[in-house]
């Protein structure tokens, strides 16, 4: 569909950014509502204890004007909600309050809401709030969360397993005994979140003479919100309105139904005030939900020519003491057995998946969900038998992706692949990188006792997720988007859209597609969402889904329109429409590209000169269409990232000199975007490698919970990333395009794990947890010093 | 994360600061830069009654050399001191440190008699005053007294300041003929606290090593000299030998506290790679 003169495709800066620069952001917090009252909860000290007692007399005392709510009062007027998965009988979620009613399970879980005129002084009635609790003993440690005599979270369930599963897909077994070289590894991968810059805000207001619920705040998927509040609160779908203003990033943390922003809503309704929550940082890292934390066990089998023989990958999932609402818990660890050395030809594959709960946070959604793991385990495998094969890491890759002709491909993990360029983006990748002579840089440089490593990873990144999995799931989550595309009076174009802009710059993709389709430019689009009462129905922002889904919604919206707009001017001008076609502006002759009238003129009659239409003529000027994702489960974008970094092994300090990657996401609707994207997610995939980890002590005491000792990459520390594309449209949609949000994230650990052990190699040292800090790489080499 | 209820004071004069300190006692809190007071405030780790904003003290900001000495107020900023000629030219050591401590948009407003009054042990600049012998000015009502840098620091967070008193300025030593220094840190990230630091002072002629200081940060409970390492350099021609032997030394000087950036152990490794470093580098250049 790309027009070489259209918008699409091209580098065009996006307004919305420069607002942001401007200092002219509005997110949830700079909203003003009169009346507002301010909440603070109080929280658990204790990550298993039951509440023997609350005592709010003290708080009154000190806060006179305050009121406190307990989660048993907020339980009276909430429904409890539970994350089981129809599909999956077999994973067990228990029910979960808005806050703690008798027993609590992790520490920080909230357990009281205290509301008071300024946030300061809700602050101080909630530190007087009196708790008499009994501490439980609490299953805080990964590898021991099975065990016989492991204390349970949840006593009713009779075990902490949450869900297991298994993959045998040929004779993996046999494969693996019977392969030249067998390698093997043990790897961690530590509990981290997502930190996104504004923190969880939601203001909810509920207007007692209507019934009528409104909630501000920062949420991903305020669709999900309005369904959630609407059946746990009892109010009537049409009467709850979710808005999300400017947010802040997301990176899947804000797309969850979490107890504070539902009980916030509770309090709001008993006292039909607007009352506001703004999450602190502190509150953040023991709320906003937590990802990864997995232990993966694997092995590879290859034959003398580096062919892979046969796969297995045991993983262990912990969760935290619930599984999200509506978003399988099970994911991270799915993806993880699903993904693993997809891109590689190969049948036998065997997988083991256990999914536990621990009494921390609740677990969710993180940006690149299980397949940073996914890659980071089949792509160090790989670098480990390509040495125990003596063949150069990137050529045993090489050998090793699934063949033009494979295509398509079931693999044994069991996704279906329709097409990739792995090839394509390896080559393009070593070029960049100058592959050869850095290897030879490297050799002339231990030489004099300068570790530098190399990392070369391919990723898969699933995208798009549609209907074919949430769907059975039973989960009250749209997996189609939608878009209304208006002609003004003008001749400018609004596009109302279900997508969530978080500033990831969907919007303004959205508008060149919609200027393509129309025959104006980008510039004349104006974009708006994140109205439930407004927008049309859809999903929201996850998945990397924005431009594949909402994207095509608003194609089709805007090809609608298009073909109204035709209509009214054939019945203007007395032509057949099939003759007309828009572009420039103007309606013009499809024929010889003439044009015959404005736009804005067609516009003007369209909206107010209606006397002048022949009797009959309705004009329709606005149009809206959804899509619903159906031809595949979801698109699967790829790529292949490269790092190059230098390890001071006397220190076990990791300097990053360079990070490369080509990415496939079909069709680039704005490189700009897609760039910023890559680049994003590859810094936070630095800070899964290297900075990011949630830290918690046996008995379950998050220690780190603030940015002096949860540490995040930061500019300063960072290498160049560069990126190039390769672009494979899908042909499922007019616009071909795959996501982009979470490539940077799949990858970028994996690149940087292979780099650090290419790096420690001549010392016979390796790390398989991350992230790596110095003190690894030094025991590692410690380790391995005769 | 606000703030519990205290009351502000802001005086216009040190002799109004030293007559509240005299009244509240331990009930008051100085507030210089704020850098590290607020966080600890709206945390509610801390709690005091009254705040005494010592920004408007004229007699506490500035930057001077005399006889010798560079003086340093306490409400210099660190940025003000990383641009100083006078520090450039006459404390090497104190302008090596600076790019190290916090941010720019921290060392806008903190300030080094802030950083020199916390006495956090992950912090640069009391390892530096240590490793420069400088003096330090403490003012109250009862009047005032200079505290040697090696007397001041007492353990975590703990100092020789009484709670009616003011830290006014510092006075360091400029760097005599024939001396060098080297600073040298590590760090998670740029700017963080240390995992390890190390100050060196010496006088160094013709490669040979005297008048010795070496002083540790991101180790102990407080600022450390080492005087054991600090010896086994002391007179010596610098060698791979003499390097080994005050990496010797230095386990008996520090008792590194681990946590879980880096343990205890890691910690001493990490000091000790620093040392043969900063002190290669200072000996190399001359
Ligand atoms: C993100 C971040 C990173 C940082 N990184 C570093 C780092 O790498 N290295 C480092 O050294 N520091 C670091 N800091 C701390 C920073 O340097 C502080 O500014 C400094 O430690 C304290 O100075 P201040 O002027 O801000 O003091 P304040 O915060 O105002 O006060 C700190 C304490 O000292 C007391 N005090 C202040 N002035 C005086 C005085 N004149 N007499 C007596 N008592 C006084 C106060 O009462 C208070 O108890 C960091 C801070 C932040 C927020």
């Amino acid at each position: 569909m790309a027009d070489p003169a259209g918008a699409v495709g091209r580098p065009l800066p996006r307004s919305a950014a420069r607002r942001l620069a401007f200092g002219r952001g509005k997110y949830a917090d700079d909203l003003r509502f009169p009346g507002l009252l301010h909440l603070a909860f109080v929280r658990s000290p204790h990550a298993h204890a039951r509440i023997l007692a609350i005592d709010p007399a003290p708080a009154r005392a000190a806060v006179p004007e305050a009121l406190v709510f307990t989660g048993a009062e907020i339980a009276a007027v909430c429904a409890p909600w539970q994350g089981t998965m129809e599909h999956l009988p077999s994973m067990v979620s228990p029910p979960q309050h808005a806050l703690a009613v008798e027993r609590v399970v992790w520490q920080g879980e909230p357990v009281a809401a205290v509301v008071a005129r300024t946030r300061a002084e809700a602050e101080d009635a909630a530190g007087e709030v009196a708790v008499d609790w009994e501490a439980l003993p609490a299953a805080a440690v990964r590898e021991r969360t099975l065990d016989a005599d492991a204390a349970l979270v949840h006593p009713g369930l009779g075990s902490n397993l949450c869900f297991a599963t298994t993959i045998e897909a040929g004779e993996a077994a046999a494969a693996l005994a019977n392969a030249a070289h067998v390698v093997e590894g043990s790897f961690s991968f530590a509990r981290h979140t997502g930190v996104p810059l504004e923190m969880r805000t939601v203001i909810a207001d509920y207007d007692p003479g209507e019934g009528r619920l409104t909630v501000h705040g920062s949420h991903q998927s305020p669709w999900h919100q309005q369904d959630t509040l609407s059946r746990m609160l009892g109010i009537p779908e049409q009467l709850v309105r979710v808005v999300s203003p400017d947010i802040g990033g997301g990176f899947g943390i804000k797309l969850h139904i979490y107890g504070e922003e539902i009980a916030v809503s509770a309090v709001s309704r008993l006292l039909g005030r607007p009352v506001k929550y703004v999450a602190d940082r502190m509150e953040s890292f023991v709320t906003d939900v937590h990802a990864r934390d997995q232990g993966v066990t694997a092995r590879l089998g290859v034959d003398a020519d580096g062919r892979i023989g046969g796969l297995s990958v045991d993983a262990l999932t912990s969760l935290g003491a619930y599984g999200s609402y509506g978003r399988p818990p099970i994911s991270e660890g799915m993806m993880t057995i699903m993904m693993a050395a997809g891109a590689y030809a190969n049948a036998n594959y065997q997988a083991r998946l256990r999914v536990a709960f621990q009494n921390k946070p609740p677990s969710g959604m993180y940006r690149a969900v299980g397949q940073p793991i996914a890659c980071a385990v089949a792509e160090q495998l790989l670098d480990w038998a390509a040495h125990a094969a003596g063949i150069d890491p990137v050529e045993l890759r090489r050998r090793n992706y699934w063949a033009d002709e494979d295509y398509p491909v079931k693999t044994p993990g069991g996704l279906a692949i329709r097409r990739l360029s792995p090839r394509q983006c390896l080559d393009r990748l070593a070029d960049m990188m100058g592959y050869d002579d850095l290897r030879a840089e490297q050799e002339r440089l231990r030489g004099q006792g300068v570790y530098r490593g190399i990392g070369v990873a391919t990723f898969l990144e699933m995208t798009s997720v549609g209907p074919a999995y949430y769907g059975p799931s039973g989960a009250r989550i749209s997996t189609q988007d939608g878009a209304t595309v208006r002609l003004e009076p003008s001749g400018a174009v609004r596009c109302v859209t279900s997508v969530i802009e978080l500033g990831q710059g969907t919007h303004a993709a959205l508008a060149q597609i919609v200027a393509d389709r129309l025959g104006v430019a980008a510039a004349d689009v104006g974009v708006v969402g994140g109205d439930t009462a407004s927008a049309p129905y859809g999903g929201g922002a996850w998945a990397s889904r924005g431009l594949t889904i909402g994207g095509e919604a608003a194609w089709r919206a805007a090809d609608g329109l298009r073909a109204n707009i035709l209509e009214l001017a054939g019945s203007i001008l007395q032509a057949d429409p099939a003759a007309l076609d828009l572009a420039r502006g103007a309606v013009c002759d499809r024929a010889t590209g003439e044009a015959r009238i404005a736009l804005a003129e067609i516009a003007r009659i369209g909206h107010f000169r209606h006397d002048m239409l022949p009797p009959g003529v309705q004009p329709e000027l606005a149009v809206t269409r959804h899509y619903v994702p159906d031809a595949a489960p979801f698109a699967l974008a790829n790529g292949v990232q490269g790092s190059s970094l230098e390890v001071d092994v006397e220190t076990g300090e990791i300097r990053l000199l360079d990070h490369f990657v080509v990415e496939d996401c079909g069709r680039i609707v704005n490189p700009l975007l897609v760039e910023e994207q890559i680049r994003g997610g590859v810094v936070q995939g630095i800070g899964g490698a290297l900075f990011e980890e949630c830290r918690y002590d046996a008995d379950g005491q998050m220690l780190n919970a603030s940015f002096v000792d949860y540490l995040v990459p930061m500019a300063a520390g960072l290498p160049d990333i560069h990126v190039g594309h390769v672009e494979t449209p899908i042909e499922e949609t007019a616009l071909g395009t795959k996501g982009a949000g979470e490539a940077g994230t799949v990858g970028a650990p994996a690149a940087i794990l292979l780099a650090v052990n290419d790096a420690l190699r001549p010392l016979g040292a390796r790390v398989t947890a991350l992230p790596i800090g110095p003190e690894a790489v030094l025991e590692a080499v410690a380790g391995a010093r005769p | 994360m606000k703030a519990p209820r205290f009351a502000y004071i802001r005086p216009d004069s040190l002799d109004e600061v030293l007559a509240l300190l005299a009244e509240h006692g331990d009930e008051a809190r100085i507030l210089a830069g704020g850098q590290s007071l607020m966080p600890t405030l709206n945390m509610r780790l801390s709690r005091p009654r009254v705040l005494v904003d010592i920004n408007r003290i004229d007699a506490l900001k500035g930057i001077g050399l005399e006889n010798g000495t560079v003086r340093i107020g306490a409400l210099a900023r660190h940025a003000e001191v990383m641009g100083s000629d006078i520090v450039a030219g006459n404390l090497p050591l104190v302008a090596d440190a600076m790019p190290h401590v916090a941010h720019v948009a921290i060392r806008n407003r903190g300030t080094f008699g802030g950083s020199i009054a916390l006495a956090d042990p992950a912090a640069e600049l009391p390892a530096v005053v240590l490793a420069l012998d400088a003096e330090l000015v403490l003012a109250s009502a009862r009047g005032r007294r200079t505290v040697a840098a090696r007397s001041f620091f007492n353990g975590l967070y703990e100092t020789e300041r009484g709670d009616d008193e003011i830290l006014v300025e510092t006075r360091i030593p400029a760097l005599g003929p024939g001396y060098r220094s080297s600073f040298m840190e590590l760090a998670r990230r740029h700017g963080d606290f240390a995992l390890a630091g190390v100050c060196c002072h010496a006088r160094v002629d013709g490669g040979v090593l005297s008048d010795v200081r070496l002083a540790y940060f991101g180790s102990d409970d407080r600022p450390r000299l080492a005087a054991g390492a600090s010896a086994a350099a002391e007179g010596k021609a610098w060698s791979g030998d003499v390097k080994e032997a005050v990496k010797d030394a230095l386990g008996g000087d520090l008792d590194p506290i681990g946590n879980f950036h880096a343990s205890a152990a890691t910690r001493l490794h990490l000091a000790r790679v620093l040392t043969g470093r900063a002190l290669d580098r200072m000996v190399a250049s001359g």
